[in-house]
């Protein structure tokens, strides 16, 4: 399919109408938005809705956006001090599940959510769980990261690895003799909102650990979890950067692209980036690193192979004063000719929520970035086999699961780290 | 009348900024006020619930720790300082000057410096110590946790030390040289003439400064908040950067609160013993 032909065959109507009038709709006359977001990986899509999309918007809609991106982890805070002091953004692009957080304080989005998820297609279940509490759209889902496994094609063949390791085990292997060479895996094990609960959620899963069974129970403290603790202690020391202790999510971009890492969990940010400047990045043999980048699933373990991916939520507060406009803000700027121009713009950084997107002619400009075209739809969340609600929310935001493991690599006893992680989690789910 | 209307700026700014940021935090930790949500009144649930959280205890041990090494530390090297920069020598107000250059850059920025310099991949003095043959490996700076708790001790006394230095050092010079060569006529070297004449004397500006300093220090956030963010797994977590993930990064704000009120009655014993000391050496 091409471009011209997939956005023509699913333009709406409506915001065709508008669009052709260039007339903006009466009511949102002379409004003004402010939307906040974090600083994007690919910084060209916080270029182009600076210079384009939000000059179009005002156009289209006589609705003039402000954009204001701050780094992801200041999102939370910013968030908690508008919504008490019933000031701030009209509209925040939120990450994992913390819209959850402040569910009370959003305005229902659902019937934009339903009618676009139609139009387009049907929502990831990775989207919708993050943004629904019951049956409300408590956050209008935006798009959702990918992670995957970033490796240096070469490193991994000189080991041994033609293709990248399925197992952890495998992985612990290629990752010893990677070390040895000089190029050991990168992984955060620090506070940091995306790379860490991506890398240490399924981590926790392929051995069969899990915070709570389906009926809400905890269950950290498992023989499952136990063993993923005592295996990643000798994996740590063994085959990684012992460094990423203290990486944020930038860290292992930087670590990867000078070429001190031959493996990392990330977007898609590490391989864009190498594109954009294949003569600052190269191998240590003078090609462009581009050439030797490719993406791979995390390994499987015992319980079998998952992922997470970080689902973004565009969320219009209850304080704002502009939330009918906000609502046509973000039908808009969801409609296919608009948000296809930032959905190219991530180069495949980001996946739509809804499933069309997965048909777009994008995907098959670079095979590397294939493997992200489908990631979303395998993914779990945070607070599995529960949803991932408030209480998933805190714990995530305490860093209880990254730091049972960041405990145990550091001395720990992987049993007092995993009971002492599993009372924290007690304590939050009301079953101390 | 006049007194009143005197008095009322005072008043005003007093209750605004101090009086009532105070009570709504008791109030706020009594409640079970998440964001967006008033809550209601839990009694004293939110201090339980922290004496009994392990992060919480983490943090509060990391907070003793790091303020007791890091005022020490700043005693010292201040007051080290402070008896060179007595001295006279060549561009003595230059220096002076300059010394107070750690206290007057905004902390973000220091700190934003110093992770630089102690980068897990890219630290600068890795580098320095690997190319100069001292170390065959990386130095764990921050992503150890008790070199990273020390690293935050050295940043905090890097940036507290001038305070002290020049403080003590407005003290030195209110000590009457005669003091001093009486005593040095009498015999007593240099240690004695410091441990006998300019300590006593000084012990009043130094409590003054210790004071301050195990206030600002017991409280300290954005050092830390910038540094480590708390890690690697809560080994440099102190009470303020853990009241601010659970309060406004998580918007628990009843327990945020909960855990920020643990620290009043430490640093109001803290400063009521001191004060008490300072009296008692005043009326001897």
């Amino acid at each position: 399919m091409k471009r011209r032909t997939f956005v023509k065959a699913s333009a709406a109507a409506g915001l065709q109408g508008i669009l052709a009038s260039r007339m903006a709709p009466a009511f949102a006359q002379g409004t003004a938005l402010a939307w906040i977001r974090w600083n994007d990986f690919v910084p060209a899509s916080d270029q182009l809705l600076r210079s384009k999309i939000i000059p179009e918007a005002q156009k289209a809609l006589g609705v003039r956006v402000t954009l204001e991106t701050v780094n992801g982890n200041d999102l939370q805070p910013r968030a908690t001090s508008a919504i008490q002091s019933g000031s701030g953004p009209d509209i925040f692009c939120l990450l994992n599940n913390w819209a959850q957080l402040y569910a009370d304080s959003t305005v229902d989005v659902s019937d934009v959510a339903e009618k676009l998820a139609k139009e387009q297609g049907g929502v990831y279940p990775t989207n919708s769980s993050v943004s629904k509490v019951g049956s409300r759209w408590i956050g209008m889902p935006w798009a959702t990261v990918g992670l995957l496994i970033a490796y240096r094609k070469s490193w991994l063949a000189e080991v041994g690895y033609s293709t990248f390791p399925d197992t952890w085990e495998k992985y612990l292997d290629a990752g010893k003799k990677l070390k040895a060479k000089g190029h050991p895996i990168g992984q955060t094990l620090g506070h940091t909102f995306g790379d860490a609960p991506a890398f240490w959620y399924p981590y926790l899963w392929s051995w069969g650990g899990r915070e709570v069974d389906e009926k809400g129970k905890v269950v950290l403290d498992s023989k499952a979890t136990v063993d993923s603790v005592r295996f990643m202690t000798g994996f740590w020391k063994d085959a990684h950067d012992e460094g990423g202790l203290a990486w944020d999510d930038t860290n292992n971009n930087r670590a990867f692209l000078s070429g001190e890492i031959a493996a990392t969990l990330n977007g898609a940010s590490i391989y864009i980036e190498s594109l954009r400047k294949p003569e600052q990045y190269k191998t240590d043999k003078g090609g462009p690193m581009k050439d030797d980048i490719a993406h791979a699933a995390l390994p499987k373990g015992p319980a079998g192979q998952f992922s997470y991916h970080v689902p973004f939520t565009n969320t219009v507060m209850k304080y704002s004063k502009n939330a009918k406009a906000a609502k046509e803000f973000l039908t808009w700027v969801h409609s296919k000719p608009v948000y296809e121009q930032w959905f190219v713009s991530q180069k495949g950084f980001s996946v739509a929520p809804f499933k069309d997107w997965e048909k777009h002619p994008m995907w098959a400009e670079d095979p590397i970035m294939t493997p992200f075209k489908t990631a979303t739809s395998t993914g779990r969340m945070m607070g599995y086999a529960g949803p991932p609600d408030k209480r998933a929310a805190e714990v995530i935001s305490k860093y209880i699961i990254t730091d049972m493991y960041a405990k145990a690599v550091q001395g720990m006893k992987p049993e007092e780290a995993v009971k002492s992680a599993d009372g924290e989690l007690r304590k939050i789910y009301g079953q101390a | 009348m006049l007194a009143l209307a005197l008095l009322a700026p005072a008043v005003v700014i007093l209750v605004t900024f101090i009086a009532y940021p105070f009570v709504m935090a008791i109030w706020f930790s009594l409640t079970s006020i998440r964001v967006g949500d008033p809550g209601h009144f839990v009694g004293l649930a939110n201090f339980t619930k922290a004496w009994e959280d392990s992060i919480f205890q983490t943090a509060f041990k990391n907070t003793v720790f790091y303020t007791f090494w890091a005022t020490v530390f700043k005693l010292t090297l201040g007051m080290w300082l402070a008896l060179l920069l007595n001295r006279h020598f060549r561009f003595k107000r230059i220096v002076r000057a300059s010394m107070l250059l750690p206290f007057i850059i905004p902390t973000v920025l220091s700190a934003f410096a110093w992770r630089w310099m102690f980068d897990p991949t890219f630290s600068v003095v890795n580098w320095l110590l690997y190319h100069t043959g001292f170390i065959a490996n990386r130095l764990p700076f921050l992503s150890n946790g008790d070199w990273a708790m020390w690293c935050a001790i050295l940043v905090n006394t890097w940036r507290g030390m001038p305070f002290f230095a020049i403080t003590l050092l407005a003290g030195l010079q209110t000590i009457n040289p005669d003091l001093h060569e009486a005593a040095a006529l009498d015999g007593a070297n240099a240690w004695n003439r410091f441990w006998h004449v300019t300590w006593p004397l000084l012990l009043p500006v130094t409590l003054v400064v210790v004071v301050f300093s195990v206030i600002q220090t017991f409280s300290d956030f954005q050092l830390i908040y910038v540094l480590t963010g708390g890690g690697p797994a809560n080994s440099t977590h102190l009470v303020a950067t853990y009241a601010y993930q659970l309060g406004v990064g998580t918007g628990l704000l009843g327990e945020g609160a909960a855990i920020s009120l643990f620290m009043f009655p430490v640093l109001f014993a803290v400063v009521w013993i001191q004060l008490k000391y300072l009296k008692r050496i005043e009326a001897a």
